[in-house]
């Protein structure tokens, strides 16, 4: 343990393309890429499930059966594939974004459509009742009482893409799973645990983010009520 | 597939199974036996519960390669032994079980245990003869979840290695070989069902009153 704390304040490990800072920066920029594509993918799939009511059974299906999923079977698997069919960066991006965009579109969805089926029928009907049209119902009032939910989605789903995207550094991809991996290969120990603290940290930054903007986004009228924390509980997974 | 590669290796696949399976179980159990005192506690005395849930959340945010390596430094235990695996995978089970044990126990109705009460019986016999029994459910549902996401995770200890299926999986990326891959990859989705049924199973056994109300 103190031997990754020198690592850590060693200035050299963190300058240059193998640095920290480089590393920190690849993490990122996986985790970024692989949350705005499933975003842009499972919060209007989720939106429309949730208020139509159709398709529920077959998506709640899916996802758990990717609960069961062993990531990092999945990730090498489509490597190989890669190797054989792609060129260039693509051969190490390709597969490891598209595991993590797997990984992270599951929670989204189902915490998207379960938070606006649970939407109270009541508000539901006074919307309708005002003359609000499916639409205007919508994002008028089921997105906004179901963002807590929405927002909990998006915090698993980011908590499992910067874990498995530490993973993705056994196929040759950057990021701060080099650092853990390089180490073992090296049998250096403190540069290991260096690596698995500075993952842990911006796993746990990041969902303090994610919970902060929340707090900013989500109407006063909604937020604090333990209802959508009991909700949320069954959706959590550990994180790869 | 390379049916003969496999053939080959059964014996091999067969262990790496046993000891998936028992990494896996082991940490479900232990983290059910842990979790269920601390859900009690949790429901029992309202102001542990806030901490107790907000320690869990935190627990959960840690990656499990990264609490893999860090645990041998923290326990003084050699790298490669299983006992990390077990520990770390039994410390997301008590995260996510205490809130669902304490959930499930503010379940139960407040008239049954007061009922229990004017029977005489004791707080802590009333707990375990009676209120427990009635939130089976609820807990073996986040059981199965705790089950099935631990039998996936374990596989990523193959990365430090330690012996289990995912070590298929680095052996496949060594070789360039898709066969013990996609092996490690069925024989974990078939490890997680068997789970599944065997929670399953044990819920319908704790519950008989559920299937004498079906019927």
């Amino acid at each position: 343990m103190g031997g990754a704390l020198t690592w850590l304040t060693t200035g050299s490990n963190w300058s240059g393309s193998g640095g920290v800072w480089a590393r920190l920066l690849e993490h990122l920029r996986y985790t970024g890429i692989a949350m705005a594509i499933a975003l842009v993918i499972a919060l209007p799939l989720g939106a429309l499930i949730g208020h139509t009511g159709k398709g529920v059974a077959a998506v709640s299906g899916v996802a758990n059966a990717f609960r069961a999923l062993p990531t990092l079977g999945v990730l090498i698997v489509l490597t190989l594939w890669a190797f054989d069919n792609l060129k260039g960066s693509l051969t190490f991006l390709a597969p490891s974004i598209a595991v993590l965009v797997v990984l992270a579109i599951p929670p989204m969805l189902s915490n998207t459509y379960a938070g606006i089926a649970a939407v109270d029928p009541a508000a539901r009907d006074a919307a309708k009742g005002m003359g609000m049209t499916g639409g205007k119902v919508l994002t008028a009032v089921e997105i906004p009482v179901a963002l807590p939910l929405i927002l909990s989605g998006i915090r698993s789903a980011y908590l499992q893409v910067v874990a498995t995207a530490t993973i993705a550094a056994v196929i040759g991809l950057g990021g701060l799973g080099r650092f853990v991996l390089d180490g073992q290969k090296q049998q250096d120990y403190a540069e290991m645990v260096a690596g698995a603290i500075l993952v842990a940290l911006v796993a746990i930054i990041g969902d303090r983010i994610i919970a902060l903007i929340g707090r900013l986004v989500v109407s006063p009228g909604i937020s604090g009520r333990r209802v959508r924390e009991k909700a949320a509980t069954l959706e959590t997974v550990p994180p790869t | 597939m390379r049916w003969d590669w496999l053939a080959r290796n059964a014996p091999q696949i067969w262990d790496y199974l046993l000891q998936h399976a028992w990494l896996a179980a082991s940490a479900t159990l232990l983290g059910l036996v842990i979790a269920l005192p601390l859900g009690a506690l949790a429901s029992r005395y309202s102001w542990t519960y806030p901490p107790l849930t907000t320690l869990a959340g935190l627990l959960y945010t840690i990656p499990s390669l990264a609490l893999f390596v860090v645990l041998p430094g923290l326990l003084g235990t050699r790298i490669l032994d299983p006992i990390n695996v077990v520990i770390a995978l039994t410390i997301y089970t008590v995260a996510l079980m205490v809130r669902v044990v304490a959930d499930a126990l503010a379940s139960v109705p407040e008239l049954v245990r007061q009922s229990a009460l004017a029977m005489g019986y004791r707080p802590l016999r009333s707990l375990i003869t009676v209120q427990l029994p009635l939130a089976v459910p609820v807990i073996g549902a986040g059981l199965r979840v705790a089950a099935v996401s631990n039998v996936s995770l374990v596989s990523v200890a193959a990365l430090l290695g330690v012996p289990q299926l995912g070590s298929l999986f680095t052996q496949g990326l060594q070789l360039d070989f898709a066969t013990p891959i996609v092996a490690g990859i069925v024989l974990s989705l078939a490890l997680a069902v068997v789970f599944d049924a065997i929670i399953l199973l044990a819920i319908r056994i704790g519950t008989p009153w559920a299937r004498a109300v079906r019927s």
